[in-house]
């Protein structure tokens, strides 16, 4: 899947020819251990009746299972423990809801899969509102076998908005690169897996520093930072094809921290050739670059595009320490936005630009805060610390993902955005870290 | 390419010990002192010659370390910045790369920064002493090359350093 586009030394070809012998084929990623961890209260109660399966070879996929883990880890939703449901309905005519009633349940989902031939099979779901016996949602999809796991967190976000009135964001896909090995014997790999850890696929692999993943507007690419040359490349691949591009590669300084413009033609990236780290504007088509930030000493750095691609938000530290700043995606005046907290880096944009979430460091231990500009800039943190890191919002800023150490081992965690259900995703033998959380899917 | 491989070793060997620049950092006196003889023994005899690197005890120590969010060269590393601006001078074609490195608090694009900013740090230094800026180059690893992994000062002070690292001697 690596197709570096730029000359190798025979050596180095070599080496990746190797890699490649080892790994051939789409390169299946050493799964995460996954657990969830904390629950909410006022979390809305839903059963979620397995399926009932109608003829055809056993299923490697509990949908029902994927689905509550889904609603369990949104924070907004609280699936019945799989022991206590205690009757098996597959559709509506069967659901005897004063069972459910009696259980404090407030919605039911009950569904089938049956043979649908080809390879494929058909799932049918219903969910229904237990105290109004209302039907609210039924749906039939048809897909491969080997795809039960994305029809399930694409039913668990229809069931999401219906609810909520939000959609859902459980069918869509992350990011993040693990790093396995000590020392110079380190293997770094960017890694693409569904929303729940599940399903890792490797992108790209190399015996230096991989960092900075970031998702291009239409899922289909992703820029990040490689070492690989010696020196901090932003390069763009396909992950259809595999094919990829080296888009900022200046011999002198960082070239680093990408990230796609809403429209998806653009990168905003930090380049330091000019002699201190600044963020320029990278046209893609072209390669024509468009220098923002200018002057000073300062770091300038982590720059994120607003929803509306008219203006950037980016970490600079002309005040001395990080913080955070917003400039006109077409250059002026940058505007410093974060005030409370020591250390404000890496801004994430939430889809309605009403949250900005950040690692903030007071003294010696930095969480994931959340801005709310509705609320006049006032921070509520979503992590423990003590060295979190890099924080990026799900579409429908529901949740987050963010990168931790565990002992010394790093690990990611996904956490509903009012910071009080969480999720661990583990690497065994190895650290996981700089997550990045994709945009929708298009069915 | 043999060459390069035993220049890496080297280095790797200073990094891997970082006996000599620690031991100074904890001792800056004794350490001063005797370096400051043996440049001055190096003065009255000329000028460093190939092969220095290995045996010469200040050319030896490779790596400067810095202060929590900080860039300045600590008094205790100006030895260290002379005897290595010196080699410069008298051996012009030799070449250095600076690696800027960082603690692990922090995010990892801001700390490429503050690597870069300790890399130029030293290069600044070794300009002012004599070395010239077509012998230097910076480069930033930021929080990706830690040589210790525990949370804790003592460790984050062996991570926030600078490595002075031959690619021509």
């Amino acid at each position: 899947m690596i197709k570096p586009m730029r000359k190798l030394s025979p050596s180095f070809a070599f080496v990746l020819l190797a890699i490649a012998a080892l790994f051939a084929g789409p390169l299946a990623a050493q799964s995460l251990n996954i657990d969830i961890v904390g629950g909410v209260k006022t979390a809305t109660p839903i059963v979620v009746v397995p399926f009932a399966q109608q003829g055809g070879a056993p299923l490697t996929t509990d949908i029902a299972d994927v689905m509550r883990n889904d609603f369990n880890r949104s924070g907004k939703f609280r699936s019945l423990d799989k022991p206590s449901i205690v009757e098996f309905p597959s559709q509506g005519a069967d659901i005897k809801f004063a069972t459910w009633r009696l259980l404090k349940q407030d919605y039911i989902t009950v569904g089938r899969v049956s043979d649908a031939g080809g390879g494929m099979l058909k799932v049918d779901f219903e969910l229904w509102d237990v105290n109004k016996q209302q039907s609210l949602l039924a749906q039939s999809f048809t897909a491969p076998a080997g795809d039960l796991r994305g029809v399930a967190h694409q039913i668990a976000d229809m069931v999401y908005q219906k609810i909520t009135g939000v959609r859902g964001a459980f069918w869509t896909r992350i990011a993040y690169i693990t790093a396995v090995g000590l020392g110079n014997n380190t293997t770094y790999s960017l890694i693409v897996a569904d929303s729940d850890g599940f399903n890792p696929q490797v992108v790209a692999r190399s015996k230096e520093s991989l960092l900075s993943p970031a998702w291009s507007p239409d899922g289909k690419k992703i820029a990040y930072v490689s070492f690989e040359s010696g020196n901090s490349h932003i390069y763009v691949q396909d992950l259809t094809t595999g094919a990829r591009q080296l888009i900022e590669g200046h011999s002198k300084g960082i070239n680093s921290a990408p990230s796609f413009s809403p429209d998806g033609s653009k990168l905003a990236v930090s380049l330091s050739f000019v002699g201190n780290p600044q963020i320029f504007v990278t046209d893609l088509s072209g390669h024509s670059e468009t220098q923002l930030t200018r002057g000073g000493l300062s770091i300038n750095t982590e720059p994120v595009w607003a929803p509306d691609g008219q203006s950037i938000y980016f970490t600079s530290d002309r005040s001395g320490k990080p913080q955070i700043y917003q400039v006109s995606a077409g250059g002026g005046d940058a505007q410093r936005i974060s005030f409370q907290g020591q250390y404000n880096a890496k801004p994430s944009i939430s889809y309605d630009s009403k949250q900005i979430a950040m690692v903030q460091g007071n003294g010696n231990v930095y969480r994931i805060a959340i801005m709310d500009r509705s609320l006049g800039g006032q921070v509520r943190f979503v992590s423990q610390g003590p060295i979190d890191d890099s924080a990026s919002f799900a579409p429908n800023a529901s949740m987050l993902l963010y990168a931790a150490t565990d002992g010394s081992r790093g690990v990611l965690y996904s956490v509903s955005s009012d910071g009080l259900v969480r999720q661990r995703l583990a690497l065994a033998g190895g650290n996981v870290q700089e997550p990045a959380w994709g945009p929708y899917r298009e069915h | 390419m043999n060459k390069t491989v035993r220049v890496a070793l080297v280095a790797l060997l200073c990094v891997g010990a970082a006996a000599c620049a620690k031991k100074q950092a904890v001792q800056p006196q004794q350490p001063a002192q005797e370096q400051t003889t043996q440049t001055q023994s190096n003065e009255t005899t000329g000028k460093y010659k190939l092969g220095d690197l290995d045996t010469d005890a200040c050319l030896r120590q490779r790596v400067v370390y810095f202060d929590f969010d900080k860039t300045e060269i600590k008094p205790e590393f100006q030895q260290i910045m002379a005897c290595h601006a010196k080699y410069l001078q008298d051996r012009p074609t030799s070449q250095v790369r600076l690696e800027g490195n960082t603690d692990e608090r922090g995010t990892r694009e801001y700390n490429l920064g503050l690597g870069e900013r300790r890399g130029k740090a030293v290069s600044d230094a070794l300009q002012a002493a004599g070395g010239s800026a077509s012998q230097l180059n910076v480069i930033s690893y930021g929080k990706e090359k830690p040589v210790c992994r525990e949370h804790n000062e003592d460790c984050w002070g062996k991570n926030r350093r600078v490595e002075i690292v031959y690619t021509a001697q």
